[in-house]
């Protein structure tokens, strides 16, 4: 198994003329030569995040682009609605985990390649975990889970003391969404390139329907299903929360709907809506997905070895009427608390950790709450495991000052809970904190004199 | 639910149960199963495609494990179309898959009426002599045919068929028919039983935006000689107006009316896209006209007669802020007048039937209902002979895309496509095909595109060295990421070809995986 390829040495043939050959219209940091492709599959790391419609695609694409190293993250498991495009996934393969059944099914046909499944949620991987890889791939359809790898790979990001990003701690990645005919591919680099955060506003939140119109002048199929199951199921069923993935419970909201439609004369209530409605379920097919995913591939290709230029730095598809494509350039939002130097607070020598925790939850620009705090790869407090929230108690009590060994300044990186929009969302946020009274350029002016 | 409706849940939401029947029903023929084939069957077959017959007549090689995800190292030596066929199976036993053991440049060449059992030919990685000829096989017998190819970082999809009517073009965002402007007796009868002054608060601001906007465009109207506001002016003063018909600032209803003025000054009667429709000349209809120009004669009629102007009312209307009752009632009305209208149509159907010696009966009601349904957003596709826009592009058009810096590359590749076509038949292998020569292989292709252009009178100099150097350094290499691009754009419009939904693509799809400023060339 160690090497079959020896044996099929013309197997990268196609991608050998690429990445051998010079060209003009290339990466800054093109170097064509034999040994591109020997370095891509063995330094080269990358993450795929999320192994559903995208993330097949995307662990697909990158083995057959040469890249030999790669590890794939989900906490789902297989269910028969994926079928339809996932196709790593076979019916017999229902209830299983999505990255160990993807990962085992590329290996087993692409013969070299070596993936690492993760089942579990990306939250509860540490940063060191994350900064393995030298490019993350997102295949993902939450908002809140692009935010969150967003966040991490953000986290990485160092400026120097002319505030440019230093280019050693940018952790590129590349975004894929789809929804029916349309879809994104975008490249982040951040610092460089807009991250998430910065362009936020692409992604406006869903609008909800209004209580009082569920509970009192409803008009539509829609409206019928949110009263069955945002209003009745709770009055009726109490303590039992509700479950979209219980056959039962999805049945007795669609019985209810119907009641109510019949009961103001509504069309329209079906089974399928239903699921639709209350699911929040975004239609998905193969090919948008294919086209996407190879999209972001081919541009994981490019960061790691620069044989073309690089999309610069967002590409939207509409297949709806007729066949669309358009790369915009989008740029940064300077004042980004993600990829931007970092948020800067000001601080009193004698403000102790518990304190400083206090201040993240006040502070408009952050509203932390539940926060754990490192400095430097040391973690100063952490809510959890329990074991490490124990050992590391003792630090509240402290002055942060002291914590962070008495330097006039240092940037601190704080995971916790953000609100936003009513909701809380798990986050980690940059601070560069500064002490007050310390005077930090004295110390840099003694420097230069030594 | 049954299994396969399970399955094809999250696409039935987009194409529904007649979409799908439609692609169980079809059947494809694939030419060539490389990396560029085999993905755009994969999702084809992963939807639920009727059957697939694979035709490829090479065998598996080493280069083949480097792109193509539907051969593994135990394929070496054997037949690729039947590797590919295999894997292709194993992910849907829906789906009948075949293969055969044959090239396709030698099929088109020996057995040309081989693709008339057909409903899609999916041709890929065809060098120009083959596609012409086959693109005249499938006109000839009126098979829908899509071309696919990559190279290196480029490619190209176009489609090929004589005329693709669309029913249910589905658009993203289309303006509702509300008919506010002009309302018929029955909705102008149920706007005057509800009182805009009414004093119970919660009734005011549950009145729909539909019925204020009826009753307060017929009070303009007759305070303006009966026109309705047109001018920059009109508009804000009408707005003005339903701005102080508000009792309270929280009134939904008012506030979607004022932002649906404007459909009260928009202009009666319909798109110039739906004009050129009924004015084609298919719409004269004989015994020899399909189905649905048949419902197009009959739509010209009744916007001449009954309709008064306009195509059939559909007879939905968007949600907005409303008492239940209010709301449901002014569905009633709508769907009232769409069925009238769409009794209307189907008597001319019926007639026109009949006066082209058909059966009056030969198109179901549920056809002429959704074609009433969809009356303002029907679309017709039609597309050039390859060979006819190969020999006589659209010469401005071409000039247009030469010098502008948006389409330099798309244009630049469309030529040295073509150009490293010739180069193979001049060498018998594509530009930078093998290590070495590579200098000389540049010039000789820049000689063959230059010569192309000149020929159709345009100057060869647009072309870049640049990307005439790149066209040598892909060397016809099919890389997986540009296949699994271009293969996944075939598939998308074979779906909409079979389904008969949404809008097929238009003109040529050049892949530009340099900078992904991919375009469309119309030519
Ligand atoms: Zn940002």
């Amino acid at each position: 198994m160690v090497d079959a390829e020896a044996d099929i040495s013309d197997r990268w043939r196609d991608l050998d003329k690429l990445l051998s050959r010079p060209g003009n219209l290339v990466g800054q940091t093109f170097d064509p030569s034999p040994d591109l492709k020997n370095d891509l599959r063995q330094y080269v790391k990358v993450l795929v995040v999320g192994a559903g419609g995208l993330g097949c695609e995307l662990l697909k694409d990158l083995a057959l682009s040469g890249f030999q190293n790669l590890e794939v993250i989900d906490m789902d498991r297989i269910e028969v609605t994926n079928l339809n495009r996932q196709f790593l996934f076979r019916l017999q393969d229902v209830g299983k985990p999505k990255a160990e059944v993807a990962a085992k099914r590329v290996m087993e046909r692409i013969s070299g390649v070596n993936i690492v499944p993760h089942f579990g949620r990306i939250q509860d991987k540490d940063l060191a975990f994350y900064n393995e890889f030298n490019i993350i791939a997102l295949g993902l359809d939450s908002i809140e889970a692009r935010s969150y790898i967003n966040d991490v790979a953000c986290s990485f990001l160092e400026y120097d003391s002319e505030d440019n990003p230093c280019e050693e701690t940018i952790k590129p990645m590349v975004d894929g969404g789809t929804e029916g005919f349309k879809g994104h591919a975008r490249v982040i680099l951040p610092g460089v390139t807009p991250c998430f955060e910065c362009t936020i506003w692409l992604f406006p939140p869903q609008t909800k329907f209004p209580l009082c119109t569920l509970a009192e002048t409803p008009r539509t199929a829609a409206h019928c299903i949110e009263y069955a199951h945002l209003i009745k199921w709770d009055e009726v069923h109490g303590g039992n929360a509700f479950d979209a993935d219980n056959p039962d419970h999805m049945q007795w909201i669609y019985t209810e709907a119907v009641k109510r439609a019949e009961l103001f004369g509504i069309p329209g209530v079906t089974y399928t809506l239903t699921q639709g409605v209350v699911k929040n379920i975004i239609p998905a097919i193969a090919s948008t997905n294919a086209i996407i995913s190879a999209a972001c591939a081919l541009e994981a290709l490019k960061i790691a070895t620069g044989c073309s230029k690089m999309l610069s730095n967002y590409l939207s598809y509409n297949g709806v009427e007729g066949l669309h494509t358009k790369v915009t350039e989008f740029v940064r939002d300077k004042d980004c608390p993600v990829c931007g130097p970092g948020v800067l607070i000001e601080l009193d020598t004698s403000i102790t950790l518990q304190k400083f925790m206090e201040l993240l939850g006040e502070h408009p620009k952050l509203l932390l709450s539940k926060s754990s705090i490192s400095y430097q790869g040391e973690n100063l407090y952490m809510q959890a495991p329990p074991v490490l929230e124990e050992m590391t108690r003792s630090n509240l009590t402290l002055p942060l000052f002291n914590l962070m060994g008495k330097v006039p300044k240092g940037v601190v990186n704080v995971s916790g809970m953000a609100r936003k929009d009513d909701k809380k969302i798990s986050c980690t946020r940059k601070l560069r904190v500064l002490f007050k009274g310390i005077d930090g350029v004295t110390d840099m002016d003694m420097a230069s004199g030594a | 639910m049954a299994e396969p409706k399970i399955k094809y849940d999250r696409q039935l939401r987009i194409w529904g149960e007649q979409g799908q029947a439609a692609l169980e029903k079809a059947s494809i023929c694939l030419l060539n199963c490389g990396p560029t084939g085999s993905e755009t069957l994969k999702n084809l077959v992963l939807g639920g495609i009727g059957s697939i017959t694979v035709i490829d007549g090479s065998r598996v090689e080493a280069s083949d494990l480097g792109n193509n995800f539907m051969v593994d190292d135990s394929s070496i030596g054997q037949s690729k179309a039947k590797c590919v066929c295999a894997f292709l199976q194993e992910l849907n036993d829906a789906v009948k898959a075949k293969f055969v053991e044959e090239s396709p440049d030698a099929l088109i060449e020996t057995n040309p009426s081989f693709f008339s059992q057909f409903t899609l030919v999916i041709a890929t990685q065809l060098v120009e002599t083959s596609m012409l000829k086959l693109d005249r096989i499938c006109r000839r017998a009126n098979i829908m045919l899509i071309f696919a190819r990559s190279y290196g970082l480029t490619g190209l999809v176009r489609l090929s068929l004589k005329e693709h009517n669309v029913i249910e073009s589905k658009p993203d965002h289309f303006l509702d028919d509300l008919r506010l402007n002009h309302p018929w007796p029955e909705l102008k009868r149920f706007a005057e039983t509800i009182d805009l002054n009414v004093t119970d608060p919660v009734v005011h601001k549950h009145i729909p935006y539909v019925v204020i906007l009826v009753k307060m465009a017929e009070e303009w109207a007759s305070k303006h000689d009966g026109c309705l506001p047109s001018t920059r002016e009109e508009k804000k003063e009408f707005k003005d107006l339903l701005k102080a018909r508000m009792i309270a600032f929280d009134e939904d209803n008012y506030k979607e009316a004022i932002e649906a003025a404007f459909k009260v000054s928009t202009p009666r009667g319909f798109s110039s896209n739906l004009r050129q429709i009924i004015d084609d000349s298919a719409a004269e209809v004989d015994s020899t006209s399909s189905d649905f120009w048949v419902m197009v004669a009959a739509l010209k009629e009744f916007i001449a007669n009954e309709g008064e102007g306009e195509p059939p009312l559909d007879g939905s209307i968007p949600d907005m802020t409303s008492l239940t009752e209010y709301y449901v009632n002014l569905q009633k009305i709508y769907q009232a007048k769409a069925e009238a209208d769409f009794l209307a149509i189907e008597q001319r159907v019926r007639k026109i039937l009949k006066r082209i010696g058909r059966e009056p009966d030969a198109i179901s009601k549920k056809i002429i209902k959704n074609f009433c349904k969809n009356a303002r957003k029907l679309t017709v596709c039609r597309y050039r002979l390859i060979e006819d826009e190969f020999n006589s592009p659209i010469l401005p058009e071409l000039q247009k895309y030469l010098t502008d810096e948006d389409y330099s590359i798309a244009v630049g590749f469309y030529i040295l496509l073509r150009a490293a076509d010739r180069f193979a038949t001049n060498y018998n292998r594509f530009p930078g095909m093998f290590d070495g020569e590579i200098d000389e292989e540049i010039s000789r292709l820049k000689t063959i595109a230059v010569g192309i252009l000149s020929d159709l009178g345009c100057n060869g100099s647009t072309l870049t060295e640049d990307l005439i150097n790149e066209m040598c350094r892909f060397g016809a290499a099919e890389l997986h990421a540009v296949a699994a691009f271009i293969g996944g754009i075939a598939s998308q419009e074979a779906i909409k070809l079979i389904t008969k939904q949404f809008v097929p693509m238009s003109g040529t799809f050049i892949f530009n995986g340099i900078d992904h400023k991919s375009q469309l060339l119309f030519l």
